[in-house]
């Protein structure tokens, strides 16, 4: 089972992997960052067993590029990157999404992260759910960052109705336990 | 007169066109800061694709990717499933630039454009 962690940029997909990882590997995944775009390759993690009430589930995890369908290189300057970098920055994300597009059709399954601090209604959102129905994939859906005073996973429950949404904080670990339950039982 | 051409595209004109001409006409309208409405929409195959043709001629100059307002797909039937290509909603697409999203809910939009 190759699994998918889709989302927008910043949403916590890597904060997610790497927790996976660290749980079930003793490993990481990649960097995180509070500037958006900081992954523009997708890493693919092979073999990890996932094992819960004694059903276990072994997936190979990739970690997506954050979808979006604007990238202005004036985002970056106020984190304090140079022009320079922030161009740089900007070129590689746009190439990071076309990745990121494109591996959606050697999926099994996909993990879709969302901010629950943000609007659930964007573009991005609605396509990607939109692309995994049509391909008739498994999906969870995380709202993420539970862990601030104004998240609200009712409000992703409410958009995507038709899917199953679980709500966590993949940065303290919060309810985390049944997401792996979740993932065992959904693509196991 | 100044102003932001608005291109309202009819149903039937969208389905006399393929994915890629479809796709062609509206990064080129929008590369020239036209708003295009579509009346039927486009698959999310189409919309993916249209992310990737973005991505691939946003120049960081001129150019910094697109803004789309749509529905989300209704939850799709037993039968539509089975039977059904699945209709794009109303959808309105325009430079990042010059369109901003201010509120998107399952059955509203407000939206922003800028001259
Ligand atoms: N408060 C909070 N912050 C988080 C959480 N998960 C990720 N973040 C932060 O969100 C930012 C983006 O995280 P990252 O994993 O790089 O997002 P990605 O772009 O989706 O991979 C970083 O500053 C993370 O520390 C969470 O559960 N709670
Ligand atoms: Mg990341």
């Amino acid at each position: 089972m190759k699994i998918g962690i889709y989302g927008p940029p910043n949403a916590g997909k890597t904060t997610l992997a790497n927790r996976i990882l660290r749980d079930w590997v003793g490993d990481v995944m990649g960097s995180v960052s509070e500037i958006p775009h900081e992954t523009r390759r997708a890493r693919l993690r092979e073999g990890v067993t996932i094992e819960v009430d004694g059903k276990s589930v072994t997936i190979d995890i990739v970690d997506t590029p954050g979808l979006a369908t604007k990238i202005d290189f004036h985002d970056f300057l106020k984190y304090g990157l140079s022009e320079e970098e922030a161009k740089r920055r900007a070129k590689e994300a746009t190439e990071g999404v076309i990745e990121a597009i494109k591996w959606l059709d050697d999926l099994d399954g996909v993990i879709l992260v969302m901010d629950a601090t943000e609007d659930p209604f964007t573009q991005v959102n609605i396509t990607i759910v939109g692309n995994i129905e049509a391909r008739n994939l498994p999906l969870i859906i995380v709202a993420n960052k539970i862990d601030l005073p104004n998240a609200s996973p009712a409000r992703i429950k409410a958009a995507f109705p038709q899917h199953t949404v679980v709500p966590i904080s993949a940065l303290k670990g919060l309810n985390i336990d049944t997401l792996y339950r979740c993932i065992a039982e959904k693509f196991g | 007169m100044e102003g932001v051409q608005l291109n309202l595209i009819s149903k039937e004109k969208l389905e006399k066109m393929s994915s890629m001409e479809k796709l062609r006409m509206i990064l080129d309208e929008v590369k020239s800061g036209t708003i295009v409405v579509l009346e039927s929409g486009l698959t999310p195959e189409e919309e993916a694709k249209l992310i990737e043709l973005t991505m691939l001629e946003i120049d960081h100059e001129n150019f910094v990717g697109i803004e789309v307002e749509t529905y989300p797909q209704k939850s799709s039937g037993f039968l539509s499933r089975l039977f059904g290509k699945r209709e794009g909603r109303l959808t309105v697409i325009g430079p990042a630039n010059k369109l901003k999203t201010l509120v998107k809910r399952d059955d509203l939009i407000k939206a922003l454009v800028r001259p």
